[in-house]
């Protein structure tokens, strides 16, 4: 992680946006890996979360995501014909195309949601995956827009998560006040 | 009107159903009907006003319908398609119900009112435009004659999506949380839906919540992007959950631009033929990937 700060913009004061990213067992968690066992510089403000395949992705996780306080989300799985499972990523394919449309119809700036195919290898792409997905996001800045609608009472404010450990103690208290 | 009241007294009498379930004139305009006896058969109408649909009384949830016996069921071509929905989906066997087809026309946007009145581009369901399916073809009997095309209405949904899709990206964001912090989670549009089918519904889990219960915009955005989602090359646009949504949350356009998005990207068009694959749970190879990278 030490590795990864000096290319992150934090030291530069700009905003560090937080990414859930889906992907699946047994293409891009590899290949995620790949990137790390590989030493591969990529910004460090993705949050990976594993699971068998793109089909075991429902849409609700990205909404949960943006609900929890992520300002992106990035899906990634199997290339097309690769998927373990045979035939995963297609139903994916199709169900995300879809919601990508809708989100879109809806307002939501499509470049908060990356999808991609990466395979076991394909380390190297990963990295240009995240670093592209973290590039677009910063610039959109925070997806404030989403966490407006959060209830009255249930903080504004993104929610205490993994990030908490990276802003200063004070902003803990800041978010306590408000 | 009459070959409907006749045939439906012949159904009952010779016991082929034990109910049709119709539409007929009330003090507010017309509303379902269940026949259960052949003397009653001339409550049944049929007329513009007959909005509904009545496909969802055989949603495999609602028991107390089931219970009484074999349905006779009358449909509108937008009803038959919802009905190829359930039998392709296997919430339904066709020899569990008689489907009595109606040539339509189109049915009014207002249906509470003492008498039908001929369409015309201000009161004509804005749905019923550019209907394909005036003579449902899955249908045991075929009633009526056959009906002019439904008026051009004064506005269309499709141009009402467009004029929607027009906008910039924050518009399109401030137009739908204006429209569903409307929401106050009744549920209506659910309820009334004739392919929302499941046994439990998401939006009742509790371990884990995936959509929050309560009706504040962060709920009501998850909920109402997961309802239509769930519809997504399922809905038959009977236009029944808008019609029924108690604070006008204009439903059909993202019923609309739903259809669209499966139209362009999978050619699919919902019709009233079961074997004709729903997009989602189906794929082709070669599907479209643009936005994948």
């Amino acid at each position: 992680m030490s590795d990864s700060i000096d290319i992150n913009g934090a030291a530069a004061g700009l905003f560090e946006p937080r990414i859930t990213a889906f992907v699946c067992n047994w293409c891009t968690y590899t290949g995620a890996d790949l990137a790390g066992t590989s030493r591969l510089h990529m910004a460090s403000n993705v949050r990976i979360i594993r699971l068998p395949c793109t089909g075991r992705i429902d849409p609700l996780f990205i909404i949960k995501a943006f609900e929890r306080g992520a300002d992106g989300v990035i899906v990634s799985g199997c290339h097309p014909a690769d998927c373990h499972y045979t035939s995963g990523n297609y139903h994916a394919r199709r169900r995300f195309a879809v919601f990508h449309d809708i989100m879109e119809f809806i307002g939501v700036d499509p470049r908060r949601m990356t999808f991609s195919w990466v395979s076991a290898s394909e380390g190297a792409k990963w990295r240009d995956v995240v670093n592209e997905a973290v590039t677009n996001v910063r610039a959109l800045g925070p997806f404030a827009a989403y966490r407006a609608l959060a209830p009255e009472g249930a903080g504004r404010a993104a929610p205490a998560g993994p990030s908490a450990a990276a802003v200063p103690a004070s902003a803990g208290a800041k978010a306590e006040a408000s | 009107m009459n070959e409907l009241r006749e045939l439906a007294r012949t159904l009952l009498t010779d016991g082929t159903v034990r109910v049709i379930i119709g539409w007929e004139d009330a003090r507010r305009g017309a509303r379902p009907a269940f026949v259960t006896d052949p003397a009653d058969a001339d409550r049944l109408i049929f007329d513009t006003r007959c909005v509904h649909n009545l496909v969802t009384y055989l949603d495999p949830r609602r028991d107390n319908v089931a219970e009484l016996g074999k349905i006779g069921l009358v449909v509108k071509g937008c009803d038959a398609k919802a009905i190829a929905g359930l039998l392709r989906e296997a919430q339904l066997n066709r020899d569990d119900v008689v489907l009595i087809g109606v040539r339509c026309g189109g049915v009014l946007e207002e249906n509470e009112l003492p008498a039908a009145v001929p369409l015309t581009p201000e009161n004509v369901a804005p749905r019923c435009y550019g209907c394909d399916n005036r003579e449902p073809a899955l249908v045991d009997h075929l009633l009526g004659e056959a009906q002019p095309e439904p008026p051009r209405p004064v506005t269309t949904i499709d141009e009402r999506v467009a004029a929607l899709d027009a906008k910039p990206l924050e518009e399109r964001w401030a137009f739908w949380t204006e429209q569903f912090g409307k929401c106050v989670r009744c549920y209506a549009c659910r309820q009334v839906c004739p392919l929302c089918v499941c046994e439990r519904c998401v939006a009742e889990k509790t371990r884990p919540q995936w959509i929050e219960a309560s009706a504040h915009p962060r709920g009501n955005m998850s909920w109402n992007i997961t309802r239509a989602l769930h519809l997504a090359g399922r809905c038959v646009d009977c236009g029944e959950c808008e019609r029924f949504c108690p604070v006008g949350i204009p439903l059909s356009l993202m019923n609309r631009k739903l259809q669209q998005i499966v139209g362009e990207r999978y050619g699919y068009t919902v019709s009233d033929d079961p074997e004709n694959a729903a997009p989602i749970g189906d794929y082709r190879l070669d599907d479209k990937q643009e936005f994948i990278k």
